[in-house]
């Protein structure tokens, strides 16, 4: 049986780690490398690295920290961040990323995701989507959480994985940086629509805030975080063992 | 030395990586002196097993691989790099593959519900077949290593190491004489990949 994944995602600013509350209030963590190796050892199952740089000097130390963490830690790295183009994936998987994952680089092209996954294959890209809810509709949020696009998130995320996107990390923008729980009405609505795997983003505040996600909805794959393991509020031995108690499949 | 065949499919990054960590020396080659050189020798392959097949032939890879097998020397297949050891390939079509260990590669799919998502994705636990494998010597029952496949090597149970079950039985490992295969990457699979590793160098 595979176990549900536990990602700890790292936003990585200028060659050093941040963690924003509803994408604002940017706060200094720790050496990305350091970081990585230390999740790697405490038992996560994959590592998202998220470029939030803009700069091309930031973008350069972007990929040298990715090059060396890939060269320190042997389980699976997804990059995120400035995916634009398919020039901007052959440059991370050649710095030792096993999938990308584009957000607004899909937005402005739709036609990205199809090429990509055509190059790589289906495993290798990753659908992200900042997702809100507007007047009570799911709409898709570009440029990091703050332009509304009006597109109807769920029919977006499913043509996405039409086109050859392989997974899919849902980010609810309602819950983010709220630690009161992910947000599990809007991904029951996209594991519903989609047949590849579902990582949920966005409003873990403790193990229990884990479990709950895994037993109300089976169907989602990982769940991802950044604050809470970056400040140790969940350990993610501690929680991969609360997992195991409660019957839900954990690579221990 | 390992020698990590480069014909054309794949990133070998974190494959030759992973070997400079456990202190084996790794070099990515299509030269045949290296093959020869080479303590042992590894065929790594993501993408397509046609496209894959044809390269590494048209590359004259495959031939040199085998005549290094015959000399003794031992080799591993990892992912579709093992799938190419087969017999044949069912992948979009019927396509030969190099015929050094009797299986053929089919769909996860064609054996399974379609209840299942598919590429088998993720960590998933092994269940040791036989526990006298050389490259399996410091792995235990239950270890998790990560996969991602669509397809799966069958009708090869002789040569089967380890299983991992996907509603059915995946061949996880295989072994014939000095040739060994990962469905799984090790690459990718933290300590227990690496001792996996470490294990295959050891041979050489």
């Amino acid at each position: 049986m595979i176990t549900k994944r536990i990602i700890p995602c790292l936003d990585v600013k200028d060659g050093r780690v941040v963690k924003g509350v509803n994408f604002e209030k940017l706060g200094d963590v720790a050496s990305p490398v350091e970081l990585a190796q230390y999740y790697s050892s405490c038992g996560a199952d994959e590592l998202v690295f998220y470029d939030i740089t803009a700069s091309a000097e930031g973008r350069k130390l972007f990929t040298d920290i990715l090059t060396e963490t890939a060269s320190k830690v042997f389980i699976p790295l997804t990059v995120g961040g400035g995916i634009n183009t398919v020039a901007d994936f052959d440059r991370v998987l050649k710095c030792g990323a096993d999938k990308v994952s584009v957000n607004s680089g899909a937005i402005r092209n739709p036609d990205l995701v199809g090429e990509a996954a055509k190059i790589y294959g289906d495993q290798c890209v990753v659908i992200s989507a900042d997702v809100k809810r507007v007047d009570g509709v799911f709409r898709v949020f570009a440029k990091g959480g703050r332009e509304n696009t009006g597109m109807e998130a769920v029919s977006w995320i499913k043509r996405c994985v039409d086109n050859g996107a392989g997974e899919v990390v849902l980010n609810s923008i309602d819950t983010d940086g709220v630690k009161k729980g992910f947000d599990l009405e809007m991904l029951d609505a996209v594991c519903n629509a989609v047949s590849v795997p579902v990582i949920a983003s966005g409003g873990a505040g403790c193990i229990d805030d884990f479990i709950t996600l895994f037993k109300s909805l089976p169907k989602v794959d990982a769940g991802l975080a950044a604050s809470i393991f970056h400040f140790g509020e969940v350990k993610i031995s501690d929680l991969k063992k609360k997992m195991a108690e409660n019957g839900i499949p954990a690579r221990l | 030395m390992i020698a990590i065949i480069d014909y054309g499919v794949g990133n070998l990054f974190s494959l030759k990586s992973s070997f400079a960590h456990i202190g084996e020396e790794a070099v990515v080659t299509s030269d045949r002196k290296v093959l020869s050189e080479a303590s042992g020798i590894i065929l790594p392959g993501v993408g397509a097993f046609a496209d894959a097949i044809s390269k590494l032939n048209d590359s004259g890879m495959g031939e040199a691989l085998k005549d290094e097998l015959r000399k003794g020397k031992p080799a591993m297949g990892i992912c579709l790099g093992m799938q190419l050891l087969f017999d044949e390939s069912l992948e979009y079509g019927r396509y030969e593959g190099l015929k050094l260990i009797p299986g053929t590669v089919r769909s996860i799919n064609d054996v399974t519900d379609g209840s299942l998502k598919i590429p088998h994705m993720g960590w998933n636990a092994l269940h040791i077949v036989k526990e006298d494998c050389p490259v399996l010597k410091y792995t235990k029952e239950g270890d998790h290593v990560y996969f991602v496949h669509s397809y799966f090597a069958d009708d090869c149970a002789p040569y089967v190491t380890s299983t991992a079950e996907y509603g059915v039985s995946i061949t996880a490992s295989v072994q014939k004489d000095n040739l060994f295969g990962c469905q799984f990457h090790p690459e990718k699979s933290g300590e227990v990949g690496l001792k996996i590793l470490k294990a295959f160098c050891e041979l050489g």
